[in-house]
């Protein structure tokens, strides 16, 4: 179910004053779905930050206290071929902020289709390397609030996505990098003018594109996968935060995070699977006394999901009939 | 299976292509690209004008023009043709963008200034917060915290300085009758909209030094910044063949003195004493208790001291400061009354599920934080709609400066009855009422945003009549968005109406009487 990855990624970048959170998924991306099999399912997922970076400054804020954005997306995906699929989600998102006045949102947000092919598959070694194009989009369902962070539940762009992923597979062990770019449509709020760097007297939002990169390591059996996820958003452009005002939808919101994700089929009944993660967003590191991957205009989020799917077969496949995963 | 393939690469690339055809996401701007300024009435009696503070036109003298066959004169039409011989696209574009109208462009300024620095200061590691000192403004936090009231005295005094500076720049241009650089000579090409208007003191210089001098006080961090921008306006009055250097001098020099006029009355309008201290803050508590109404507290996490409570004694445009005690409203419902607690339950019950509508209409009229305030989104308001007037530089001036001496004097009644009653939010009465915006920091009676509304809507109805209902309905809906986003009673936001309409209506008595209609 790994397909869900790209989906998930998609759906939170545009999540919010929000951490990137990579993947609550427990697969990894390079999981086919084979030629009529389908996974739908949903995920929960709960992400809280007390501590956000304004611009690049670490801090609190007791009128907001600790923000908290759940949503439960459903999501389903399906094998076209062995080697191309396409995915479908939709999460509903609800945001709360535990102290303060603020009134807390909620609604569907944006739904997502994703296709990913598996072009290239060589061996190397005692293993084997695969090459994945993924190309994604995705667009607000409802005419949500967008400027009204870090309590809006989601910034109300059509994305659209194109990655590309290196995997390789070796026994029980598999590495895995991908890198995405996002274009992001412009949006539109609802006050008359707003101030960025200079006061821009439109309704109009310029959002910045943003790069993504993913990389991971992890184990690949036959009922249990898991891995560990380090993932990177960069936005290219926008702005930060001015010392004590509020979060823009087109802020400059830059983040790193740690993740373990992990899917468990089960044993007795592969139809159904259950996937869990862990993300983390990381502090910036310090390397020859220089901080890199300082984040930005983002909540260090702790995010944690669960989620269950079917899996099944929508035409009878004469080659392959397993419902287990095919990497 | 060639085809899926086919279709998948399709989808894949389109990304690609699509951000390549659109990678020009930049912003159009309302006011971006409009035409050069084209007044259809040059209001030449304009010197005659009734003024705000100075007594006559002429009492800060402008010497005589040299004659236009002079050697100064011809080496001032000398300089423009060399100018416009090697014009830039990027100095035509600024030629066009003042040529839109300097009292437009100058006011747009201003609102960027006063969302650059509407953020209220981070509190310190004791929980006290910093005030904003303009001795020492490029210490965080930086002077000034440019909130509603100061945002619409600022607003209101480059206005009222800017109106008076033209009436007697218009005066000495009827006075001396020197006509434009481009009417002298047919080799200097009219990059504004020909006119028959003498050129001498030159607008654009007069606006430039009164504009700069006021601003700089106001917001004395940006002094290079205005500066920059007061000598393109003055350059591209020069290339655009509308005037002669020696228009420009004596312009600049015309406003820089009316803006001291201005600078000195600010001085002592009781402004710089308006925030307060720590025994005043404690009195309107105590005080309030005293009579037995439950005192207002901050909201804000630490509580912040409340915003520039002593705001209501500054010396109002439009009347005396005697006018101010009689033009605020009687109180609101005693805070223990049934009737208070029927309001709050009125804002409880509203602000449960509010519609999109409801909240757009809430994010439209929020000009919190950040933003350039109500009164400026009224000036944005006035602005688009004057665009379409073909006003003159004069009466652009003369229209803003009445519209914001009534958003300042809104202002002093608004904030002088929100300290006299000094009356709790609804959120404070009740902490189930969550709000869509930001709780402001000061009393919740009567609200800010209704009476500022309602001044403007009063005036700007005044001075474009067809638009009279459009503004009213603005006004109410301004005023509705504060009950809707839960941080006004519905009796603060109908009590800010009424009393707005009565401070606009001394602007429109003023706009009557003085000479331009």
């Amino acid at each position: 179910m790994k397909f869900f990855q790209p989906i998930k990624k998609l759906v939170l970048i545009t999540l919010v004053f929000q951490p990137f959170i990579s993947s609550a998924q427990t697969d990894n991306d390079a999981i086919m779905m084979n030629k009529f099999q389908s996974c739908t399912g949903a995920t929960y997922m709960h992400s809280q930050w007390t501590n956000y970076w304004e611009g690049t400054l670490k801090r609190n804020n007791a009128n907001i206290g600790t923000v908290t954005t759940q949503s439960v997306m459903a999501m389903s995906n399906y094998g076209i071929t062995d080697n191309l699929n396409v995915m479908v989600g939709l999460p509903y998102v609800w945001t709360h902020a535990s102290a303060g006045t603020l009134h807390g949102m909620k609604g569907f947000q944006d739904i997502s289709l994703f296709v990913k092919w598996k072009p290239i598959t060589i061996p190397v070694g005692n293993g084997k390397f695969s090459v994945f194009a993924i190309g994604g989009f995705s667009t607000p369902t409802t005419n949500y609030i967008a400027a009204y962070l870090p309590l809006s539940i989601g910034l109300h762009s059509t994305n659209l996505l194109g990655r590309l992923m290196a995997y390789y597979k070796n026994g029980m062990f598999f590495l895995r990098a991908s890198a995405t770019y996002v274009w992001r449509s412009n949006i539109t709020i609802d006050q008359p003018s707003y101030y960025t760097t200079e006061l821009i007297n439109s309704n109009k939002v310029q959002m910045p594109n943003m790069m993504t990169y993913n990389g991971s390591v992890g184990i690949y059996r036959k009922y249990l996968i898991a891995e560990l996820m380090l993932d990177n958003m960069t936005t290219l452009g926008g702005f930060d935060m001015r010392r004590n005002d509020m979060p823009f939808p087109s802020n400059k919101m830059n983040s790193t995070s740690l993740g373990v994700h992990a899917k468990y089929t089960l044993p007795f009944y592969t139809h159904v699977s259950i996937v869990a993660g862990a993300d983390q967003v990381l502090g910036g590191v310090k390397v020859f006394g220089k901080n890199i991957l300082m984040p930005r205009n983002v909540g260090q989020s702790t995010t944690l999901s669960l989620g269950a799917f079917y899996a099944f077969y929508v035409k009878h496949n004469s080659k392959n009939s397993s419902l287990l995963n095919n990497q | 299976m060639k085809k899926i393939i086919f279709f998948a690469l399709v989808v894949m690339i389109s990304p690609l292509m699509i951000t390549q055809l659109s990678c020009n996401k930049s912003i159009h701007q309302v006011t971006a690209n409009i035409p050069a300024l084209n007044p259809s009435n040059e209001d030449t009696a304009a010197g005659t004008w009734k003024l705000i503070l100075l007594s006559r036109p002429d009492s800060f003298a402008v010497a005589a023009p040299a004659a236009t066959n002079s050697s100064g004169y011809i080496a001032d039409l000398n300089e423009i043709k060399g100018l416009q011989r090697n014009l830039s696209s990027a100095d035509e574009q600024k030629i066009n963008y003042w040529a839109a109208g300097n009292v437009l462009r100058w006011n747009e300024t201003m609102r960027d200034l006063v969302a650059k620095y509407n953020l209220p200061p981070y509190q310190n590691a004791d929980g006290t917060y910093p005030i904003p000192s303009s001795a020492n403004p490029f210490a965080y936090p930086n002077f000034p915290f440019s909130n509603p009231p100061y945002a619409a005295r600022a607003y209101a005094y480059v206005s009222a300085a800017q109106y008076d500076a033209l009436v007697a720049c218009w005066h000495y241009k009827q006075l001396y009758n020197r006509p434009a650089p481009y009417k002298v000579d047919s080799n200097v090409q009219a990059k504004v909209t020909r006119t028959s208007l003498p050129a001498y003191p030159s607008e654009a210089a007069v606006l430039a030094g009164v504009t700069a001098e006021m601003m700089k006080s106001l917001f004395p961090d940006e002094i290079a910044n205005i500066q920059q921008k007061a000598q393109e306006a003055e350059l591209a009055a020069i290339e655009s063949g509308a005037a002669a250097r020696s228009d420009i001098n004596a312009g600049e020099a015309l406003g820089r003195q009316i803006a001291d006029l201005f600078i000195a009355r600010a001085k002592t309008d009781n402004a710089s004493v308006a925030v307060g201290n720590p025994t005043i803050w404690a009195n309107l508590a105590s005080q309030t208790a005293a009579t037995g109404q439950t005192p207002w507290q901050s909201l804000e996490v630490p509580a912040r001291p409340p915003m520039l409570p002593l705001f209501g004694n500054v010396k109002p445009f439009l009347f005396d400061s005697a006018t101010v005690a009689s033009l605020r409203p009687g109180p609101p419902p005693s805070t223990s009354s049934t009737d208070m607690t029927q309001q709050v339950k009125m804002d409880y019950d509203q602000i449960k599920s509010p519609t999109r509508e409801q909240i757009r209409i809430v994010q439209f009229w929020a000009d919190g934080v950040g933003t350039y305030t109500p009164p400026g989104h009224w000036n944005y308001i006035a602005a688009t709609d004057f665009i379409t007037q073909n006003f003159s530089e004069v009466r652009w001036a003369r229209n803003l400066a009445l519209l914001n001496m009534a958003e300042m004097d809104a202002g002093i009644i608004c904030w002088n009855t929100k300290y006299f009653y000094f009356n709790p939010r609804p959120t404070q009465i009740d902490p189930a009422v969550k709000t869509l915006t930001g709780v402001p920091n000061f009393p919740s009676y009567i609200s800010g945003h209704a009476t500022f509304s309602a001044a403007a809507a009063t005036i700007l109805g005044h001075i474009i009549p067809s638009q009279a209902s459009k503004y009213q309905a603005m006004s109410q809906q301004a005023s509705d968005s504060r009950f809707i986003s839960g941080i006004h009673t519905q009796i603060d936001c109908s009590t800010g109406l009424q009393v707005g309409e009565a401070v606009g209506n001394y602007a429109v008595t003023r706009a009557m009487n003085d000479g331009a209609e």
